[in-house]
């Protein structure tokens, strides 16, 4: 069990499952779950700009993510269309811009990796960006916290405290693009939001803080992704879908456990 | 400088409309101010750019240096999903003691509450607790947008007796705006009406009999005044006798 890839599996899914158990939370508080998959479809195109440009698909991911998070909030701000609209326009002409490029590229690539992950393939370049992404993620979240828990409990009492609401839903949203970015190659693009929400959810009903909440959501996604890691490799089921088996598992089993406890 | 917060001649246009045209506001210290006006008049409009989030098209804001003001929203509403308790939410982004902690709840009466979920208050309670957490700031200037909108009538009397209170207790001035005019009536000093300019300011008597006042809110609310000025009358004229 000590061969060097599942070395680098269990550290990249560690980590992954760290930063984004904790930014799940925002995702839940703030009702994001529709921009996380928007942002996720559209990170194949940035894959496609990785492959084309010869860059890393992690840095295309970024790049292009950044840009969908930056348009999305320039047309918030004009008010033309509802958000979910602007959001199924922009996911799903990046994600077909993305898929026709990658069709269009002469040498073959595997999309069923990129769709559903593929932890047991990490590289230690992609490992690099995981840690080095983590670390932006968890320094932005820890300095700016109390600023995004109050923004989140009320925008209209946090811009009259002072706080920047567009400048820090922009934070937020550039932080889960880095999520997004460095955790495609572990669950897939089609399931990031999932690592996302369904450790948060869990923790929702244990925690009776901000602060905890966001802690428990980060050990449940590293306990699903370790789970989902072994099983994976026993009984070789695809790595994304195994995992949010797992973090399913374990929600459903917490959603019983909290009931039974609040009938005694 | 005699005054708090002063703004002149503030214009705010939106979609080629005027919501604020030319308006005149001051607040001076231990001043009790109260906004009235129709919906879609631009009273919060102009409580945001007093605050300074939102910027006017012209017009001057001045404000005393380093005026704290403390703010409760209208519609306060947080999200369930997230698990804070009181005490928690009262000193997100505070520097506050536990000892002033501890007197702003028994001040706001909210001492018992202060361990329950911020989500699981009723409308009453939310508003008791955004005011204990302004007060945290020693604010000079309270600005207030319909406070008591989604109270009940027991409510809406408890939450204006005690911000009655502590105005008459702390050095402080307040800034309104409010739709209960029965209470407007009875606790304010001034009143001012608004509809995109200032139709009329002045004493709350005063404005009642304001034309401009009668043809904004009608003849129902003007007889309704009228109740409040005939008690008024009546003291004299037994005074006189």
């Amino acid at each position: 069990m000590t061969e060097a890839f599942m070395i680098r599996a269990i550290i990249a899914g560690v980590g992954v499952a760290i930063i984004a158990g904790a930014i799940g939370c925002f995702v839940v508080w703030r009702k994001m779950a529709y921009f996380g998959d928007s942002l996720a479809h559209s990170a194949l195109l940035g894959v496609a700009l990785g492959l084309v440009m010869g860059i890393s698909t992690n840095l295309g991911t970024i790049i292009i993510c950044s840009i969908f998070a930056v348009t999305l909030i320039w047309l918030q701000q004009k008010k033309i269309l509802a958000t979910d609209t602007l959001l199924g326009i922009l996911a799903h002409s990046a994600l077909s811009v993305g898929m026709v490029t990658l069709s269009l590229l002469e040498r073959s690539v595997d999309l069923h990796s990129y769709l559903f992950g593929d932890i047991l393939a990490v590289t230690p370049t992609e490992i690099y960006y995981i840690l080095f992404g983590g670390l932006i993620v968890l320094i932005f979240l820890y300095f700016n916290w109390s600023s995004f828990v109050l923004m989140t409990i009320d925008e209209k009492l946090a811009k009259a405290e002072g706080i920047n609401i567009v400048l820090n839903q922009l934070q937020i949203m550039l932080l889960m693009t880095i999520v997004v970015a460095v955790s495609f190659k572990i669950v897939g693009l089609l399931l990031i939001t999932s690592l996302l929400i369904i450790p948060a959810a869990t923790a929702r009903q244990l925690a009776h803080s901000p602060e905890i909440m966001a802690v428990v959501s980060s050990l449940l996604a590293v306990f699903s992704v370790i789970i989902g890691i072994y099983s994976s490799l026993h009984l070789d089921t695809p790595s994304g879908p195994s995992i949010v088996v797992a973090s399913t598992l374990i929600f459903i089993m917490m959603s019983i456990f909290s009931l039974l406890i609040k009938r005694h | 400088m005699s005054y708090l917060i002063q703004a002149k001649d503030l214009c705010v246009n939106r979609h080629k409309k005027n919501i604020l045209e030319n308006v005149f506001v001051e607040v001076k210290k231990k001043d009790f101010i109260t906004i009235i006006g129709p919906n879609g008049a631009g009273k919060s409009v102009l409580l945001e750019c007093l605050m300074g989030s939102f910027q006017p098209d012209s017009g001057e804001i001045k404000k005393r240096e380093n005026l704290s003001v403390g703010y409760i929203p209208q519609n306060f509403n947080p999200e369930s999903s997230m698990p804070i308790s009181v005490k928690r939410f009262l000193t997100l982004k505070r520097k506050s003691t536990p000892k002033e902690l501890i007197d702003i709840s028994k001040e706001t009466n909210i001492s018992e509450i202060l361990e329950k979920n911020l989500s699981n208050l009723s409308g009453g309670e939310l508003q008791k607790v955004l005011l204990a957490r302004s007060l945290l700031n020693e604010p000079e200037l309270l600005i207030l947008d319909e406070p008591a909108q989604n109270l009940d009538i027991k409510n809406q009397l408890n939450f204006y007796n005690l911000l009655t209170r502590i105005y008459q207790k702390r050095e402080l001035s307040i800034l309104m705006v409010s739709h209960d005019l029965h209470m407007v009536m009875s606790s304010t000093r001034q009143v001012i009406c608004l509809y995109h300019h200032v139709c009329c300011s002045g004493e709350p008597q005063t404005v009642a009999k304001d034309p401009e006042f009668i043809s904004l809110f009608g003849n129902d609310m003007a007889k309704m005044m009228s109740v409040y000025q005939h008690t008024h009358n009546h003291s004299h004229q037994e005074d006189s006798q």
